[in-house]
């Protein structure tokens, strides 16, 4: 209940600050850019989503730290945090809270977007699986970007680094499956195993494979758990 | 109860308490002195939880102060230093939210925000921005922040520091006002606003607790005093003065001669006035030194009475 607390917080000051109004408008014309003029769905004559669903994991490593970077680094230069600790919240709730505050901007980036299937659909016949796989997999995925967002907002007070340091895991997590014919084999399945984009690109596909999305509920429950400890170990600094 | 045990902590290298042990009844209003870095802060972190003791322990009615205990964060609040919040929220938004957030049911949210917000003052900038307030106004958000709950103990970290006089004597007054039914525990550098505010006080220097006691106690007792003559050349002045049997002191100053008492320093300042007439002169002005934080601690450090 407090978590829904701290999150109603958030998601009123993405519009107070007025971040929302910069981050939800740059994503959608980033996003309808790149599936409208540099793919143009139109010459490829094909009624899919596929540019979209390619381009958007992209373009979270980007757009997710900039939403998660003020979360804890801010509350920590500012000092906030420790009136925060003197509360009755716990560590975890406290970012469960801010992550399900951020999570909450993400699916309205996201929803935003619907109008793109809405359009295709009416001009053409779309397939329907990949869309929905593709949103839930962009949720999956987008929620452990906010999760590792967060931990690295945690352990700063710098939105700056927050934002670079999360930009730089998200994306490394995001090239790793890319990386593959790069790699010794006997490093391959490793790499494979915690890369981000093979695992979206299965549900993407419209196949929700339950170990995918377990990977990212996973990955999620581990990012939110350190995140907690980080602000508990801060007591014994 | 809080009750103090032993208490120490370090900051990597660098001790910040050094066993320190005190004890507070409910309904005091206890005064931590000391210059920066003296621990006042520390110590005040970790009765709040927001740090763990590194040796001894703190104890608040027999709870460890523990900042992952959720019934024992409900029983403080706490005003860091700065007074932090969130600027862009407005004052009533802010404190609804610290008190949903603080676990008061719904319907007791209105009322507890109203209290907490006439006990400080704050009525008529409810509809404001945090960020637009004054540091005065912004001091009373966080003071509203840290009693929405009405908890029995208050911890505030100096609550009147960047505050111009007027708002320093509004602040001191209500934590006065406080004090009637909570355990308050504040610090100050500002030795005056400790005599003026609080029932006890503690003197930390270096992580140590150098003096603890009631206020009046610890000036002291106006032995300095400044006195001003006309017909008389300070030198001489200062010769006359120093041969009394009730001074042990005196030297010429910025603006007069400084006495030190003897022993009673209302008792130098009568002799010396006689002294000043009986010589002459006219005396113009005689008045007791208050105690500042700096020889008070040259006291108490050098072990001199």
């Amino acid at each position: 209940m407090k978590a829904l607390t701290i999150a109603r917080r958030e998601v009123s000051s993405y519009f107070d600050l007025p971040i929302a109004y910069v981050v939800l408008p740059a994503f959608l014309i980033l996003s309808g850019l790149y599936v409208f003029v540099l793919q143009p769905f139109f010459l490829v004559g094909r009624a899919t989503l596929r540019p979209f669903f390619e381009f958007a994991p992209f373009i979270f490593t980007l757009f997710v730290p900039a939403i998660t970077m003020r979360l804890f680094a801010e509350e920590r230069r500012s000092g906030n945090l420790e009136v925060l600790l003197t509360w009755p919240v716990g560590d975890l709730a406290l970012v469960i809270g801010k992550f399900l505050g951020a999570f909450a901007l993400l699916a309205l980036a996201l929803a935003l977007t619907l109008p793109f299937p809405l359009a295709v659909g009416a001009i053409g016949d779309l397939d329907w699986g990949p869309v929905i796989g593709g949103y839930l997999g962009l949720m999956l995925l987008g929620g452990a970007y906010l999760a590792i967002g967060l931990l690295v907002s945690a352990l700063t007070h710098n939105q700056i680094i927050a934002f670079i340091g999360g930009f730089a895991v998200c994306f490394t997590l995001y090239v790793a499956g890319k990386a593959l014919p790069l790699v010794p084999p006997a490093l391959a399945p490793w790499l494979e195993a915690i890369s981000f984009d093979r695992r979206f690109a299965g549900i993407a596909r419209g196949v929700v494979d339950l170990r995918d999305v377990a990977f990212f509920v996973s990955a999620i429950a581990v990012g939110l758990g350190l995140c907690a400890e980080v602000l508990t170990a801060r007591r014994w600094r | 109860m809080i009750r103090v045990v032993e208490l120490s902590r370090r900051y990597g290298p660098v001790v910040a308490l050094d066993r320190i042990s005190f004890t507070v009844e409910p309904g005091e209003v206890l005064g931590f002195l000391g210059p920066n870095g003296a621990g006042k802060t520390t110590t005040m972190k970790i009765l709040t939880g927001v740090l763990a003791p590194g040796g001894g322990e703190a104890r608040i009615d027999g709870r460890a102060a523990d900042g992952r205990d959720g019934e024992f964060r409900g029983r403080l609040g706490y005003l860091p230093e700065s007074a932090p919040a969130y600027p862009e929220m407005r004052v009533g938004d802010y404190l609804r939210f610290v008190a949903r957030a603080r676990g008061i049911r719904r319907r007791d949210v209105a009322p507890a925000v109203a209290r907490a917000v006439e006990r400080v003052g704050l009525g008529p900038m409810l509809r404001r921005e945090i960020r637009a307030l004054s540091k005065g106004y912004r001091q009373r958000v966080g003071l509203a922040q840290s009693l929405v709950h009405d908890p029995p103990i208050l911890i505030l970290d100096e609550p009147t520091s960047g505050l111009d006089p007027n708002q320093v004597l509004g602040i001191r007054a209500l934590i006065r006002e406080l004090g009637r039914t909570k355990t308050v525990i504040f610090s100050s550098h500002v030795m005056a606003e400790v005599q003026a505010v609080a029932t006890r006080v503690i003197i930390l220097h270096r992580g140590r607790i150098v003096a603890d006691g009631a206020p009046a106690e610890l000036g002291d007792g106006g032995r300095r005093s400044l006195i001003r003559a006309g017909g008389l050349p300070p030198a001489a002045l200062a010769e006359r003065l120093g041969g009394l049997p009730e001074v042990a002191g005196a030297r010429v100053v910025d603006g007069g001669v400084e006495l030190e008492a003897a022993a009673d320093g209302d008792a130098a300042r009568a002799a010396a006035a006689r002294a000043v007439v009986e010589g002459g002169g006219e005396l113009l002005e005689l008045r007791p030194l208050a105690a500042d934080l700096e020889a008070i601690f040259q006291r108490l450090t050098s072990g001199a009475p």
